[in-house]
C-alpha cells in the first residue's frame, strides 16, 4: 500500500500510542478533587503547558476541543457572537473562499440564520490572500466581527503570510482567526509572534489521535461558548477533558514541532521528486497552488508534503479510483459526506475553471513517506491518466 | 472478470454484488447519485438516491471488502430520464422512466465509463436471467424485471450481469440476512425515484403548469368535464376522472390528444385494444424475420399476450393481439417475448407504443 494522503490523516507516532495507552490505563476525571482526579488534571495541565511552549502560546491560551472542526466553529461563531454582543454594528465577517468547510459552513450558517454579512476575499492564483486586499475589505473595521484566513490550505498547500494579515486586521481593531490544522508541524507556527487572535489545530494531522484539537485563543479575545456545561476550558468550552487524547495530542505536537526542520526538508525533497516525475510522465499535468520553492518571511510558502496537480481531460474521481485499484491512496481534495465529487472550491476560488478543478488530485506526504512511495506512483501514473482520459470527464 | 456493481443501497443490488464476489470476480461497487439535491434521509418507499441509501450501499461494500465510490450522474439523469419523462407526458404519452434509466444511464453512461476504466461488465440487482447473451424472465415471476431491460441491445447485454435471475426475491432476502446485511429487511422501492412523495400528477403539475382541456365522452362526443392537464391521465385509468356518469358504469381513459388537450373517456366495452403500432424497435439479438408469433407485454407488471408481429411499413412494428387489452398507452414499451416455460421466456426486443387501435382500424391517439 502506498499512502499518499497524509493531509487527510497521518499514522499515529509510536510515542503517542505509548503515552496514550499508559494514560488510558488510569482512572480519573480531571475535574475531580481526589487523588485520581488530581493525577489526571496534572497530566492534562502538563500537556497544556508543553503544547503552549511548542506553539508560542501561554498555557491559558490553550483550549482543548474535540478537533479542528469544533475549533473552527467555536472561533468563527464564538468571536462573531461576542463581538456583535459588544457592538451591534459588527455583523460583517471577512473570510477567504478557499477555507476549509468547517469555516465556510460556519460563516454561511451565521449569514443564513444569524444576520451575518459576509465579505469574500479575492484570492491570488496561488491561493494566497494579499494583506492590502484584506485591508481594503476590512475598511475602517468598525462593522467587522472577525476575519478568518487559514494558515495553510488543506488542498493546494499554500501558506499564508499570517503575521502580515494579522497586523493589517489589528490596525483596524479586527480579530483574526486562522485554521492552522495543516500548518502545525509542517511550517513554523508561533502563536505569540504571529499576532493572530485565534488558531485552530488538531492532533491527527501530525501523528496524534483523532477527536482531539485545540483552539489557541488570546487572553483578551472574547468568545461566546458553543458548548455549555462544566466550563472546563476557561468557560469557553465545556466537557470532561479527554486526558488520554490530550496527552497524545501534546506528545505528537511537541515531537512534530521539534523534528520539523529535518522532516520538512526530507519530505519536501520527496515531494519535489514526485512532482517532477509526474510532470515528466504526464507532460501537460499542471501544478496547482504556489511554486514548489515559494518562500515567505517565516518559512516555506507551500506545505512541504503537498503536491496538488490537475490532469486535463481526466476526472479526479476516475484517477483516484484507478490509483486505488493499484494500491495508491490519494485524494481529490473535496468530497461531501456522501462521497460525491464536486469541483474543488479551493481551485475555483483561485480562478481555475471547473474542468481543471474537477481533474485534480492531491498527493500529500508525511512522516512515514519514503522514496518507494514516490516510485510506486511514478510507475503507474502515465497509464492511469491515459485510461482516465479515455473515460473522459463523464459529461457531455 | 473485473466487474462494476451498481449498488443502489437496496437488498437486490447488495446481494447481486455479493454473489459476484462469491463467484470469484474482482468487484468494485458504485452508487449512482442521480438527484442534484439529495435528501439526507430516505422518505417513503424509495430504494435509492438519498444519502442514507448511499450509506447503506457503502456499508455492504465495506462488509464485502470491495472498493466503493459514488458517481455523480445527476446531470445525465436529469436530461435523459427526468426531462424525457416530463416531455413524454406533455406529449400525451405514458413513459416508463425505469426503462429509460436502464437504456440511457445504467447500460449506457455507466457502462461506457466502466468499460473505459477497464471493467468488463456492469452487475445489477435486476431480477432477470442473462446467459449466452439471451435475456429471460426471472424464475420469480412476481419480481421479474425483464420488461424494463427489454430495451437493451446485444452489445449492452454482452457487458451486463444479472446474478439474481435464477433465485427468488425471498431467497435474496435470506442471503442478505445470512450475511448480516443491514438492508436484508429494507422495503422494496415502488415509487418513481425522483418523485419522493409518489404524487406523479403533482410533480407534473409543478413542471408543466396548468394546461386545462376538455374531457370528452367517446360514445356521444360531448364534453362532460374539464381537466387541468392531460399529463394527469394515462390510458386505461379509471379513478380520479372527476366525472360521474348517469348510468353508473365506470368510465376509463381511452385516449389523450395533447394538441387539443382532449382526454377521451368511455365505458369498458370501448377500452379494448386489438392492435398496437410502434416506433422503430430495438432487439436484444438479431431481428427476427417478420412476421412472427410471440408474446407481448405492454406495461411493467402486465400479463403477456399472444400476438402476431408484422411490419408497419414505416420502420415500426404492427402488433396484432390475440386478446383485446385495456390500458395500452402511447409511450409505453411493447416488449416481445418468445415463450419458454423451461428456460424462461426469452426477450426478443421492444418498441415504444405509438398508436393503438381497435380491430376495426379506428385510430385512437
Amino acid at each position: 500500500m502506498t499512502y499518499l494522503d497524509h493531509a487527510a490523516t497521518t499514522p499515529v507516532l509510536p510515542e503517542v500510542l505509548a503515552a496514550m495507552t499508559e494514560q488510558l490505563g488510569r482512572v480519573g476525571n480531571a475535574s475531580s478533587l481526589h487523588a485520581s482526579g488530581r493525577a489526571a488534571r496534572r497530566a492534562a495541565e502538563q500537556s497544556r503547558e508543553r503544547l503552549a511552549e511548542a506553539l508560542g502560546a501561554r498555557p491559558s491560551e490553550v483550549l482543548f476541543t474535540g478537533g479542528g472542526t469544533e475549533s473552527d466553529n467555536l472561533a468563527v461563531k464564538g468571536l462573531f457572537w461576542a463581538r456583535r454582543q459588544a457592538d451591534s454594528r459588527r455583523r460583517r465577517i471577512v473570510v477567504s473562499p478557499a477555507e476549509h468547510h468547517a469555516v465556510l459552513d460556519s460563516v454561511e450558517w451565521l449569514a443564513k440564520h444569524d444576520g451575518a454579512d459576509v465579505t469574500w476575499l479575492p484570492v491570488e492564483p496561488t491561493g494566497r490572500i494579499r494583506p492590502d486586499v484584506l485591508a481594503e475589505a476590512l475598511g475602517d473595521g468598525r462593522d467587522v466581527a472577525l476575519a478568518s484566513v487559514m494558515w495553510a490550505n488543506n488542498e493546494i498547500g499554500t501558506v499564508s503570510d499570517i503575521a502580515a494579515l494579522a497586523a493589517v486586521a489589528h490596525e483596524v481593531g479586527v480579530p483574526l482567526h486562522t485554521d492552522a490544522v495543516q500548518a502545525v508541524g509542517q511550517v513554523p507556527v508561533d502563536f505569540g509572534a504571529s499576532g493572530v487572535d485565534a488558531v485552530t489545530m488538531t492532533g491527527h494531522k501530525l501523528g496524534g489521535p483523532m477527536g482531539a484539537g485545540v483552539l489557541l485563543l488570546r487572553r483578551d479575545a472574547e468568545c461566546t461558548p458553543l458548548l455549555h456545561g462544566g466550563g472546563q476550558e476557561r468557560d469557553v468550552r465545556s466537557g470532561t477533558l479527554d486526558v488520554a487524547a490530550i496527552v497524545g495530542l501534546e506528545v505528537a505536537t511537541t515531537l512534530a514541532v521539534r523534528t520539523r526542520p529535518e522532516r520538512a526538508a526530507r519530505i519536501a525533497s520527496l515531494r519535489d521528486r514526485l512532482v517532477a516525475g509526474v510532470v515528466s510522465a504526464v507532460p501537460d499535468a499542471q501544478l496547482n497552488g504556489a511554486p514548489l520553492d515559494d518562500a515567505l518571511a517565516g518559512g516555506p510558502g507551500r506545505l512541504p508534503g503537498n503536491a496538488h496537480l490537475s490532469f486535463p481531460g481526466a476526472e479526479g474521481d476516475a484517477l483516484l479510483m484507478l490509483l486505488d485499484a493499484r494500491g495508491i491512496e490519494c485524494s481529490t481534495g473535496s468530497a461531501c459526506s456522501a462521497g460525491v465529487a464536486r469541483p474543488s472550491h479551493v481551485l475555483l476560488a483561485t480562478g481555475a475553471d471547473a474542468e481543471r478543478a474537477r481533474s485534480s488530485l492531491r498527493f500529500s506526504l508525511g512522516h512515514t513517506s519514503l522514496d518507494d512511495d514516490v516510485d510506486a506512483l511514478l510507475d503507474v501514473i502515465a497509464p492511469v491518466v491515459e485510461r482516465a482520459r479515455s473515460a473522459g470527464l463523464g459529461r457531455r | 472478470m473485473r466487474l462494476l456493481a451498481a449498488m443502489s443501497g437496496g437488498v437486490d443490488s447488495a446481494v447481486a454484488a455479493a454473489l459476484a464476489v462469491d463467484a470469484g470476480h474482482d468487484v468494485t461497487g458504485v452508487h449512482l447519485a442521480l438527484s442534484p439535491d439529495r435528501q439526507t434521509l430516505r422518505s417513503g418507499a424509495r430504494g435509492c438516491c438519498s444519502v442514507e441509501d448511499a450509506h447503506d450501499a457503502r456499508r455492504v461494500a465495506d462488509e464485502l471488502g470491495i472498493p466503493f465510490y459514488v458517481w455523480d450522474l445527476a446531470e445525465r439523469f436529469a436530461e435523459d430520464v427526468v426531462e424525457d419523462f416530463v416531455a413524454e407526458y406533455a406529449a400525451g404519452r405514458t413513459p416508463n422512466p425505469c426503462l429509460r434509466c436502464n437504456e440511457k444511464i445504467k447500460f449506457s453512461a455507466v457502462l461506457d465509463r466502466a468499460r473505459a476504466l477497464g471493467f468488463d461488465a456492469v452487475v445489477t440487482g435486476h431480477h432477470a436471467r442473462l446467459a449466452d447473451g439471451q435475456l429471460r424472465r426471472s424464475v420469480d415471476a412476481g419480481k421479474d424485471q425483464s420488461y424494463v431491460l427489454g430495451v437493451l441491445r446485444a452489445d449492452q447485454l454482452a457487458s451486463a450481469m444479472f446474478p439474481l435471475g435464477s433465485i427468488t426475491k425471498d431467497r435474496v432476502r435470506e442471503i442478505a440476512a445470512e450475511r448480516g446485511f443491514a438492508v436484508a429487511a429494507k422495503p422494496d422501492s415502488h415509487d418513481i425515484c425522483f418523485i419522493p412523495d409518489g404524487d406523479t400528477r403533482g410533480f407534473l403539475a409543478r413542471k408543466l403548469g396548468s394546461r386545462p382541456g376538455p374531457l370528452v365522452d367517446a360514445a356521444t362526443g360531448t364534453t362532460v368535464g374539464e381537466h387541468d392537464g392531460t399529463y394527469g391521465f394515462t390510458v386505461g385509468q379509471r379513478r380520479g376522472l372527476g366525472v360521474s356518469a348517469g348510468d353508473q358504469r365506470p368510465r376509463y381513459v381511452l385516449g389523450i390528444e395533447p394538441v387539443s388537450r382532449t382526454v377521451t373517456i368511455g365505458t369498458a366495452d370501448l377500452a379494448g385494444i386489438g392492435e398496437v403500432r410502434t416506433a422503430v424497435p430495438s432487439w436484444t439479438g438479431g431481428q427476427p424475420a417478420l412476421p412472427f408469433r410471440a408474446e407481448v407485454q405492454l406495461r411493467a407488471h402486465g400479463a403477456p399476450v399472444p400476438c402476431e408481429v408484422t411490419s408497419a411499413g414505416d420502420g415500426g412494428l404492427r402488433i396484432l393481439l390475440d386478446d383485446e387489452q385495456r390500458g395500452v398507452a402511447a409511450g409505453q414499451s411493447a416488449v416481445l417475448y418468445e415463450p419458454d416455460p423451461d428456460e424462461g421466456d426469452r426477450v426478443l426486443g421492444q418498441a415504444a407504443v405509438r398508436t393503438v387501435r381497435e380491430r376495426e382500424e379506428t385510430v385512437r391517439h
